[in-house]
């Protein structure tokens, strides 16, 4: 997007999230083992398109990205995942209460 | 060390908001995270205290330690010639765990300003000054720093001289950057952990400045009577 | 004498490194930095071939013409080579 043109810059910041520190640990730590490369990150972050850059925080698309690539890879299957994501919904409504820690 | 400060229990260490996290209800993509990291200790492919290490890691790094290279390198001209050089090897003599990241550190002039970006993602001297900024992976800034760099710094307080070249260094591939501020006037005889206090996040980002001694007088310890 | 090059203007559909407003742009090559394995394949999961990676410096003038601000503004960015033509003499404008 370098010298699209664009608004100006909104400079307030926040903290990450415990939950945005763990989907990067995940980036680094499943790169380094060799099942990704950040390359591969950068592709699927790229093919979600324009309107996942407007419509998503930056760690929602890194955490997409980061089960594409680990899809590809044979990591899990989409069946694990989906049988894992509605256990995890079942255990309650807030982040706290269902991550375990 | 970087948890010093802060008293206000609604700000983080650094003075900012927590983003609603723990007490939300629960989103799609957190869902997601958390089972991903599951099937991944399960699978025997991550253990938790191998992530709860890495984040430990990234809560450690943080611009003072960029600001250890900068003021070692104002005081040492033998150093600054070893960081402009090779900028990893230089903040590893520091002892600073900087992974494989692979620095180039640009030197801010009388003449020449620096300025850091990444038009294609977020690629940020990460190992070395802790997550980049939200603003620093906005569509705003990686869209703007390139076409209207000098439009962009006045937003953020920095008005450049015609007189000044702007160098913008877009971290396309395999290089991240660091910006070697200027030393601020005034600081003739201050040592390397005051000067360190001068130096800001954003001035090794080039959209900002170190600190001067003015701003620092009544918390720099030891400076007094120096300058 | 600077070795001047200018960036190709392919726009395959796919992962590369080479940003848009750079495409058919010239500049010269600031530093050689070595060879790195091809992102365009790592991104795939390809067996990535090593290329040269160079950082070539264009000037806003040449990236923005009358639009600069400061025309003798630079941009830095790392290109791969198989990004790169080399000009010859005669190309120089």
């Amino acid at each position: 997007m370098g010298g699209q043109a664009a608004g100006p810059v909104e400079l307030a910041e926040h903290d990450h999230a415990l939950w945005e520190k763990r989907v990067d640990a995940l980036m680094v730590l499943a790169s380094r083992k060799g099942f990704f490369t950040v390359d591969g990150l950068r592709r699927a972050l790229e093919d979600m398109g324009e309107e996942a850059f407007e419509t998503m925080s930056y760690y929602e698309r890194w955490v997409a990205a980061v089960n594409q690539n680990l899809l590809e890879a044979g990591v899990y299957t989409v069946a694990e995942l989906g049988a894992r994501m509605a256990e995890v919904r079942a255990r309650g409504d807030t982040y706290g209460e269902v991550a375990g820690g | 060390m970087p948890h010093d400060h802060a008293d206000d229990p609604h700000l983080s260490p650094s003075g900012h908001p927590y983003r609603p996290d723990q007490d939300e209800p629960l989103t799609y993509w957190q869902t997601m995270e958390i089972a991903i990291r599951e099937l991944l200790v399960e699978k025997g492919i991550l253990t938790p205290a191998e992530i709860q290490a890495e984040i430990d890691a990234m809560d450690s790094r943080s611009p003072a330690n960029g600001a250890a290279v900068v003021a070692r390198a104002w005081t040492d001209p033998e150093y600054k010639a070893r960081l402009l050089a090779d900028a990893s090897a230089a903040c590893r003599e520091l002892g600073f765990d900087i992974g494989p990241l692979r620095l180039i550190a640009v030197e801010n002039t009388e003449t020449v300003h620096n300025l850091i970006v990444c038009t294609l993602c977020s690629c940020y001297p990460r190992n070395l000054l802790g997550l980049p900024p939200d603003w620093y992976k906005s569509r705003a800034y990686r869209s703007r720093a390139v076409r209207e760099p000098r439009a962009l710094l006045a937003e953020f307080g920095l008005t450049l001289g015609r007189d000044v070249t702007l160098r913008v260094h877009d971290s396309t591939a395999d290089m991240r950057y660091v910006v070697l501020p200027r030393r601020p006037e005034g600081t003739e005889g201050w040592d390397a952990e005051a000067l360190a206090a001068l130096v800001t996040r954003d001035s090794m980002i080039g959209t900002g400045l170190p600190r001067s001694p003015g701003d620092v007088a009544s918390t720099v310890a030891g400076a007094e009577g120096n300058g | 004498m600077a070795e001047r090059v200018r960036v190709r203007r392919w726009a395959p559909p796919g992962h590369v490194r080479t940003p848009f407003y750079l495409r058919g742009k010239t500049g010269v090559i600031e530093r050689r930095l070595g060879r790195f394995p091809n992102p365009e394949e790592l991104a795939y999961r390809q067996d990535a071939a090593r290329i040269e990676l160079v950082r070539v410096r264009f000037t806003a003038a040449e990236l923005w013409g009358d639009g600069a601000e400061r025309p003798d503004d630079t941009v830095d960015a790392e290109i791969y080579a198989h990004w790169l033509e080399p000009l010859e003499a005669a190309d120089a404008p």
